[in-house]
């Protein structure tokens, strides 16, 4: 009934915007959410492309949980970084964090 | 069954938008819990329940919540009116559309990409049960299972360390 | 030894004697002036010995001592150089020994030889006495000559310019030793070279007589040119006396007449005629010996020797009376004129040299006016009598001065001249041999009667004039034999009579042998030389000996002159002078008790004695004419020409150099090699540096769009060039 395309361009477009999001964002928080997107998008093409070329297995599911573990990992570290930089620099905007030049 | 497609199709696109355009970082945190409800109700049109559950409690229940105390523990005061875009978004954007164009353009060379509708599912298999004898069985996905588990494990050691030793300077 | 041979070595001991002092004996003074008076003894040997010789042999002037030698190859012929000895020149050889050996001699005693050194003697500068103790108390003693060896070195060399002068037998070895000559002159005048005077009496010396030398050089071309020999006895010989006199020149002259003037112009200036006599007074700067010697032994000598010498070329078409060649009548017109007027300059002159040089060139315008008028033996007779008594006076003169100067440091008043006349008085008490011996010469200057040498030559200048008719040249002469005789008493009565004037006077004192022995033998001369020339027909004493000198000299001549008939004006009038003279120098000066008294001719004469005393303003005159125009020329050449012109191109060279060097610097070098390329590809690399550096934010967004636009490049070209 819906075809494999809409879901398949869906997350394509999920994808950019939180490509988007991740490059123009200021706010360092506001990176990681385009990031979460992102890890979105790419949840829905794993489940859209078991659900469409392989059903009778799991093995899309599992793969998409192992993916929601590793987002979940990388957004707490993530935060916590940010809030050490916070706590360090008194400044979340991505700009002011220029170390990584000569 | 399209309806409710592009219904939830919009609902999560239109949320992504604002989530990567709002200037308060709060009204951010928010979008974001919007999109990832669009998520989970297209994951259930995909008949992968458990997966938008998971979803929910997850990333809504855990993920947003942590956002929003991360929002709020790094606002320096309770206004947000700088502009949310930084310098080169122009540029973002333009990639954002060139990979969006690419990614496209590659998908329609998938021979499979003009499949129309998805397969009957098999009758009177348990999803959930099936996941999770996946996720245990050692001839299954057991070993990816307990490496998450490990990720999982460095993350909390990581992210307490880090936040840790801020606090004690 | 061949005579020939000894001829030719007269001129070398004393060049060798210049060699050695020069080279070897410089510090030694004992040692310089041995071998200097060693070297004029030796020389006077030869000459006497040459002399002597001489006399021996028949009819002298035809066979006279020749000897040449092939000297310079031209083309087909040779131009030979010679020595000859003939009679004029055998009695000049005689003369020029004497003295020549004489003044060395006195040289040893004037420079005061074994004195001690000054006490700020300084080379350059005559001494000055040195300080010595004796029996407790200091007392100033004269001091020897710093430059002691130079002095005998420089005589020597004009000794040996002398003598080659003497003995050529061509007018060019003549004119070689003529500027050997020269050249001494202008050394020993400025012997004493620290003091400025000196210094410029010796340029003044050395370029008036260069001017007369520069006409006797055309002479000598002309006369060459003209016969193609300079040999006396080619130029003199018949054929080419002839040729010559009928020859046409400039002004109306032969050719013999042109050359002998010519010629006779260098005479004027070697032997301070008018109008080139400026340079001899000034010459008195130089020390005494070399003032005897200059102007009394050889010097001026040898202008009045090569007059006589060219005789026959000059009066080349004389009848032998009254009609002189137009060359003849110049000479004597100049001769007669420098002697009156240069009589009349010594009138006023206070410096005792002063009076001695002015009394040189009148005696040598007597000369020279009696070559004038053809009295041949005559002049020559003068030249050598005048050469003994002339050298007897500068001597002597030199003997007073060093007596006075002997006071002068006795007394310790430097500001008194010990050789103005006025300082001086009562001198016959304190130098007695040389107020016998200076009255002797001064006797003999004048013309004294009888007993002097100057008398017979003097007497025999007026016969020949007066037999010959020229009565102008006659009164003029005896005009001037008469103030000679007035100054030459003025000049021994204000130095020797009476009583000392100053102290100096009084403390003068007698001088050495070496001194005086010289002054006596020269007074020998100068009063028996006379005797050998007493004309044939003198009264009473004519006859009693032969006229010697008549015969010997006259016979040099192809066609001998005869002797002038007697006759008893000329006698008269030079007796009338002579002793007139005398006594009224005498009657003048004899009441002239003080130094600052004023001279008695100063009011007799009145304005004129201003004048005279200034010698009639000459030296001003010619330094107005020629010096200083000639500083003038030479000072446009040096700023306009040389500094100007040559150094402005230099400089334009410079300013040219300098100027493109700049130019390239700062157009070129500077800003387009040191900052365009130099500074300009670092600033380059720099500026690129610093904009590729901005790459490097340090923002990780920028570093991923950057990523992520690099990736889709790569991307696409995989996917084009690769997979499609």
């Amino acid at each position: 009934m819906i075809p494999i395309s809409w879901y398949l361009i869906l997350a394509a477009a999920l994808f950019s915007i939180g490509l988007f999001g991740v490059l123009a964002r200021k706010n360092a928080v506001a990176i990681l959410l385009g990031v979460e997107l992102m890890l979105n998008a790419v949840n829905i093409n794993l489940v859209t492309f078991w659900r469409y070329n392989a059903p009778e297995t799991v093995t899309g599911q599992v793969f998409a949980i192992i993916v929601f573990a590793v987002a979940a990992a990388e957004v707490a570290v993530g935060l916590a970084l940010i809030i050490s930089i916070y706590r360090n620099r008194n400044t979340i905007v991505a700009d002011d964090l220029d170390m990584m030049k000569w | 069954m399209k309806i409710l497609f592009l219904i939830f199709a919009a609902i999560t696109l239109g949320s992504a938008f604002m989530v990567v355009t709002t200037k308060k970082m709060v009204h951010a945190a928010f979008w974001l819990i919007a999109t990832l409800f669009g998520v989970a109700a297209l994951y259930a049109l995909l008949n992968a329940g458990f997966i938008a559950m998971v979803q929910i409690v997850v990333y809504v229940g855990a993920i947003a919540i942590l956002f929003i105390f991360a929002v709020m523990l790094t606002r320096k005061d309770l206004r947000d009116n700088a502009k949310p875009l930084n310098k080169n978004w122009t540029w973002a954007a333009i990639f954002a559309v060139l990979s969006f164009g690419g990614l496209f353009s590659l998908l329609r060379q998938w021979p499979g990409f003009s499949q129309a509708g998805a397969p009957e599912m098999a009758a009177g298999v348990d999803m959930v049960t099936e996941l999770g004898t996946a996720l245990v069985s050692p001839d299954a996905y057991i070993l990816p299972f307990e490496v998450a588990s490990v990720l999982l494990l460095a993350a909390l050691i990581g992210a307490v360390y880090v936040a840790n030793e801020a606090k004690n300077k | 030894m061949a005579t020939e041979n000894i001829i030719w070595l007269l001129p070398l001991p004393p060049l060798l004697a210049f060699v050695l002092i020069i080279l070897f004996t410089n510090k030694n003074n004992k040692l310089s002036h041995i071998v200097g008076v060693s070297a004029a003894g030796l020389s006077w040997l030869g000459a006497m010995i040459v002399f002597f010789r001489s006399l021996g042999v028949e009819h002298f002037g035809e066979h006279p001592f020749v000897s040449s030698i092939k000297w310079l190859p031209l083309g087909d012929e040779w131009l030979e150089i010679g020595v000859r000895i003939d009679p004029l020149s055998s009695a000049v050889l005689f003369f020029v020994g004497i003295t020549i050996f004489m003044i060395f001699l006195y040289s040893v005693g004037y420079h005061n030889f074994g004195q001690p050194e000054g006490d700020h003697d300084k080379k350059g500068l005559p001494p000055h006495g040195a300080t010595v103790e004796e029996h407790g108390h200091k007392h100033v003693v004269p001091s020897i000559e710093p430059m002691y060896a130079r002095f005998f070195a420089f005589i020597g060399l004009f000794a040996t310019g002398m003598y080659t002068l003497v003995i050529s037998d061509n007018l060019l070895t003549l004119f070689v030793g003529w500027e050997i000559m020269g050249l001494c002159s202008y050394l020993l005048i400025g012997f004493w070279f620290a003091k400025e005077s000196a210094r410029n009496a010796g340029i003044k010396a050395f370029m008036t007589t260069r001017i007369g030398d520069v006409f006797m050089l055309l002479g000598l071309a002309y006369l060459y040119t003209a016969t193609g020999s300079l040999q006396y006895e080619v130029i003199f010989s018949e054929e080419v006396l002839h040729r010559l006199a009928s020859a046409p020149s400039f002004w109306g002259l032969s050719a013999a007449g042109a050359i002998g003037l010519l010629l006779f112009i260098g005479a004027v200036g070697k032997s301070a005629q008018w109008p080139l006599h400026v340079w001899l007074p000034d010459a008195m700067e130089g020390p005494t010996p070399v003032s005897a010697m200059i102007h009394a032994a050889t010097m001026v000598s040898a202008g009045v020797y090569m007059v006589i010498r060219i005789f026959p070329l000059f009066s080349a078409g004389w009848d032998g009376h009254s009609s002189l060649t137009p060359t003849m009548s110049i000479i004597a017109f100049i001769g007669a004129f420098t002697a009156l007027f240069a009589a009349t300059i010594a009138v006023a002159q206070n410096d005792v040299k002063g009076v001695l040089a002015y009394s040189t060139i009148s005696q040598l315008g007597y000369m020279m006016a009696a070559i004038g008028i053809g009295a041949y033996v005559a002049a020559a007779f003068h030249l050598v009598t005048h050469a003994f008594f002339k050298a007897l006076l500068f001597l002597g003169s030199g003997s007073v001065i060093h007596g006075m100067e002997h006071g002068v440091l006795h007394t310790g008043d430097h500001s008194v001249d010990p050789q103005d006349m006025r300082n001086m008085g009562g001198l016959y008490k304190k130098m007695p041999v040389t107020f016998w011996t200076f009255l002797i010469g001064g006797f003999a200057l004048s013309g004294f009667p009888l007993v002097t040498a100057g008398f017979w030559s003097k007497d025999e200048i007026f016969a020949d004039a007066f037999a010959h008719g020229h009565t102008t040249v006659f009164i003029v002469l005896a005009l001037a034999a008469f103030l000679t005789a007035f100054y030459t008493m003025r000049q021994i009565t204000m130095t020797f009579l009476g009583e000392a004037r100053t102290p100096e006077a009084e403390h003068a004192s007698e001088n050495k042998w070496t001194m005086t022995a010289p002054l006596v033998v020269l007074s020998v001369f100068a009063l028996g030389y006379g005797w050998v020339g007493i004309p044939e027909e003198f009264p009473v004493l004519g006859g009693l000996l032969p006229n010697w000198f008549h015969d010997f000299v006259g016979h040099t001549l192809a066609n001998p002159l005869p002797a002038p008939e007697f006759s008893w004006v000329p006698l008269l009038t030079s007796l009338t002078v002579a002793l007139g003279g005398l006594a009224v120098g005498y009657l003048t000066y004899r009441n002239f008790k003080s130094a600052d008294a004023l001279d008695p001719m100063r009011k007799l004469l009145g304005p004129v004695y201003h004048f005279i005393e200034n010698k009639y303003y000459f030296d001003q005159a010619y330094d107005y004419l020629f010096v200083k125009p000639a500083y003038w020329i030479s000072s446009v050449f040096t700023e306009k020409m040389d500094k100007g012109v040559i150094d402005g191109i230099l400089h334009g060279f410079g300013k040219v150099a300098y100027f493109i060097g700049f130019n390239v610097r700062d157009k070129f070098d500077t800003p387009v090699i040191n900052r365009f390329i130099g500074d300009g590809s670092a600033e380059v690399v720099q500026k690129f540096g610093q904009w590729v550096r901005k790459a490097q934010t340090g923002r990780i967004q920028q570093y991923m769009v950057s990523a992520l636009g690099v990736l889709f490049l790569i991307f696409i070209a995989l996917y084009y060039l690769v997979l499609a």
